[in-house]
């Protein structure tokens, strides 16, 4: 989901001066679509591309016709791979969803993620909002003010989302969510429903904000003159420098390591005279509680049923968007889930819960198979306001699987 | 092993403490004199009278342990989490051209799946005389093409449009490898479902789908789709790894890396784009005007010196320096690279290691004689199609500020009197 690459880290860090000046001198020429000869199998020679390069001469393979490899695709096989859907419609199924069961399945399905206006949570893509905001500073780019084609917000969410559960919504339900990303943008009001009919009706407001790749006519020109060898400039000036920033991650690490470790080495040498004492520091700093816990976990191991382990460790693909367990888990948009069976609800450090949550926990609630299956089976009503937008899990043996996980990551 | 290093570590040491107690007696000499014999000369090592490990003691080998630190590495502020997101090759620390799968940077868009060769499908759908499915095994009946290419994505160097930001080659330039990949032509998989019944080609299109949950697609002019696509299912001589699309990718030479589509699954014959999310709301160029620029597919030339660099320091101080860097681009092959000490008052032209290949890494050299006063180091490459690499001001010129992807300007490095280098932006 968040392919969104946040490119200025900088920015997030709080006071950084940025470049603001600067000059568009793109031509708005664009760049028309071959429309040479038909091309022939073997790599044609078109030289009017600027952007196309022939292959090497070498090496490539022919072959001159079908060698009767493969099978043919059957129409169904071709039916459920063949989802995409083209800004003409081209590829829409029929059917129809409303702003206000789209609101539902959103907070259901997206919120959790892309924030109950659709206005993302941390990192997460925005959905909405960033009108006006293109040629400013850090624009803000979303399906309404970016995005030029509505199927490309209804594709991506039917074969997409959501993340971690990908290709799980019905057609109806795409329409309504989709129906529920235009409102809340402000582009339709909140009686609207989207329908395979009306949809090529929908005219996102960026549809005209591109124009189809002009650098072989606005850069190419500039960018292929001779350049200077000698006495290009008088002075040279450093104008900004990475390490005033300092968000660039702690990459000397491993090398911090190896110089401490030969420090320690060193001293050690320097030590050399009264080894014993150093031998004594090494067995004291050696932990002794691994095999304590070890003892301790081998029965329950032996009690969990490792293939539903294995299957609820699949269903959980649907939970680690925002939760994390095992080595170093730590909190993201949901607590971490290490230890969570036997714990007190609401009790991990450091995560801010519901208050009804917060509420149990201190009333001496604990996760076990039960509590969690209830929490499971439908989140909101088993805790009412409960910040996690799962809309749970329909089947009894996920519930089952996700447990027995869970017991898992618990010992 | 471990006693071997640790031998290893003591003697070098002992060296290094006779060296600097030899002192300004080195100093000036055009060969340094030892202060006295060294240890792990004069000495017999561990290594030299005792065993090493015997074979198979690692039947899939890793890099030796003095190498741990030559990974990937990802900067996660950039994105929400690590399964949608990105890291970086260790370039700084590597040379030659060919790029190790291992250290090979990643991106996935949902987290990096595993496909057996069991499960493995290809679709061949559309305009197409036949429609086709295709199993692993029928990929490897196809006559077979080999090919060294670069993949880079289209963000590289991206986070640096407003400023110099990140302090190292690898994270301003590492979404980059290069791998020589065998597999079979796209071509070849087109004629074998045969186009006649797409009719004119010239305003037709291939839609290419990987089988992960992200389904990233691509929209590829036909064209380019039968000029030298490949499916590709081996890279470096062995299979892809799983973070490159096990078992079969597409490779599109010189184009942006999302197109390269992973674990590909479907081709589809179609007569328009399909303007998928990722070929609109995502590797779109934004102008300072607020008008972006689309199918931006082919990577201009650029270069990089890879050492020394913020994370590749001088260790050595002054004299014989070897400057070294990669230079690559997707309109054709590199032809020349001129390197700069002085930011660009003086330039002279490296040494390429070989002749450029098209749309693939040239390793160039600067042979230098270090006087050991700081350097304001830049490399510019030149393609055969006469392009230039610009400077970030050139392209800001065009650009504006917010474009993200296709940053392919002149890099600056800062080398201080100390031999450490950092990210600059000079005038």
């Amino acid at each position: 989901m968040s392919k969104s690459l946040n490119l200025y880290g900088g920015l997030a860090l709080g006071s950084v001066a940025m470049l603001t000046a600067a000059y568009n001198f793109a031509d708005r020429n664009v760049t028309p679509f071959p429309t040479d000869a038909r091309l022939q199998g073997e790599a044609p020679s078109n030289p009017d591309l600027g952007f196309m390069v022939r292959p090497a001469v070498a090496s490539t393979s022919t072959s001159d016709g079908p060698l009767g490899i493969g099978r043919v695709a059957l129409p169904e096989e071709v039916a459920a791979w063949d989802l995409d859907v083209r800004p003409d419609g081209h590829g829409l199924p029929v059917g129809s969803g409303n702003v206000a069961d789209g609101d539902e399945l959103f907070q259901d399905y997206c919120a959790v993620c892309h924030g109950v206006f659709a206005e993302g949570v941390d990192n997460w893509p925005k959905l909405a909002g960033g009108s006006d905001t293109l040629d400013r500073d850090d624009p803000l780019k979303t399906v309404g003010s970016y995005w030029p084609h509505l199927s490309t917000a209804w594709d991506y969410v039917n074969r997409s989302m959501p993340f971690g559960n990908a290709q799980s919504l019905a057609t109806d339900e795409v329409y309504a969510i989709t129906a529920y990303i235009l409102y809340s943008n402000d582009l339709v009001d909140d009686d609207f429903v989207l329908s395979n009919e009306n949809f090529s009706e929908i005219v996102l407001p960026n549809a005209d904000g591109f124009i189809i790749d002009d650098r072989d006519e606005t850069e190419l020109p500039v960018f292929s003159q001779e350049p200077c060898m000698e006495n290009c400039k008088e002075a040279v000036e450093i104008t900004m420098r990475a390490t005033v920033l300092d968000v660039t991650p702690d990459q000397t690490a491993a090398r911090e390591a190896f110089i401490a470790e030969e420090a320690a080495e060193a001293e050690a040498e320097a030590a050399e005279e009264s080894q014993p004492a150093a031998e004594t520091a090494a067995t004291a700093t050696e932990p002794s509680e691994p095999a304590a816990s070890e003892t301790a976990a081998a029965p329950a191991t032996a009690a969990l049923d490792m293939e539903l382990v294995a299957a609820g460790e699949k269903v959980f693909k649907k939970c680690a968007a925002c939760h994390q367990v095992g080595e170093g888990a730590q909190n993201k948009t949901g607590p971490h889930l290490n230890g969570v069976m036997g714990r007190t609800l609401g009790s991990v450090e450091g995560f801010n819960y519901s208050k009804t949550m917060a509420e149990m926990g201190a009333a001496g609630a604990v996760w076990d198979d039960e509590s969690m299956a209830a929490f499971m089976t439908k989140p909101r009503d088993y805790v009412k306001g409960t910040k996690m937008s799962f809309a749970g899990l329909k089947k009894e043996d996920e519930i089952a699987a996700i447990n027995a996980f869970l017991h898992s990551v618990s010992q | 092993m471990t006693a071997n290093s640790n031998d290893m570590k003591s003697s070098r040491r002992a060296f290094l403490r006779g060296a600097l107690a030899a002192g300004g007696a080195v100093a000036g000499a055009t060969a340094a004199r030892a202060a006295g014999p060294d240890p792990l000369i004069t000495e017999v090592q561990s290594w030299a009278s005792g065993l090493g490990a015997p074979v198979d003691a690692t039947p899939y080998g890793l890099p030796i342990q003095f190498e741990s630190d030559v990974i990937r590495r990802n900067v996660e502020w950039l994105t929400a989490d690590t399964i949608s997101s990105i890291n970086f090759t260790p370039i700084h620390a590597l040379d030659g051209t060919i790029t190790p799968q291992g250290c090979a940077f990643e991106r996935h868009h949902s987290g990096a799946i595993e496909l057996s060769k069991k499960d493995y499908r290809l679709m061949i759908n559309g305009l197409v005389d036949r429609e086709l499915v295709f199993t692993y095994e029928d990929l490897e009946r196809f006559p077979r093409e080999q090919h060294v290419y670069f993949c880079e994505c289209a963000a590289n160097t991206g986070m640096e449009w407003a400023g110099a930001q990140l302090n190292g080659a690898q994270f301003t330039h590492g979404m980059i490898h290069n791998m020589e990949y065998t597999g079979v032509s796209l071509r070849t998989l087109l004629t074998e479902a045969g186009l006649d019944a797409a009719g004119d080609l010239s305003d037709k299109w291939v839609y290419v789908e990987g089988a992960d949950a992200s389904s990233n697609g691509r929209s590829i002019p036909m064209e380019k789709a039968l000029d030298d696509v490949l499916v590709a299912f081996k890279a470096n001589g062995e299979a892809l790894r799983m973070e490159h699309g096990y078992p079969a990718r597409l490779v599109v030479p010189g184009w942006e890396g999302n197109m390269w589509v992973k674990w590909l699954r479907r081709i589809e014959v179609a007569d328009a784009p399909v303007e998928s999310r990722e070929e609109t709301s995502k590797y779109t160029d934004t102008l300072a005007d607020g008008t972006s620029r689309k199918w931006t597919w082919v990577m201009d030339a650029k270069s990089v010196i890879t050492s020394p660099s913020p994370q590749s320091p001088i260790r050595h101080g002054k004299g014989p320096l070897v400057i070294t860097g990669l230079a690559w681009s997707g309109r054709g092959a590199i032809t020349r690279v001129d390197v700069t000490v002085d930011g660009g008052k003086t330039w002279q032209p490296a040494r390429l290691a070989a002749p450029g290949q098209k749309m693939a890494l040239a390793r160039f050299y600067f042979d230098h004689n270090w006087d050991g006063e700081e350097m304001l180091l830049q490399a510019r490459a030149h393609d055969e199609t006469g392009y230039v690499q610009p400077t970030k001001d050139q392209l800001r010129e065009v650009r504006g500020l917010n474009s993200i992807y296709h940053n392919n300007c002149i890099q600056t490095w800062w080398v201080k009197p100390n031999g450490e280098a950092e990210n600059v932006e000079i005038s």
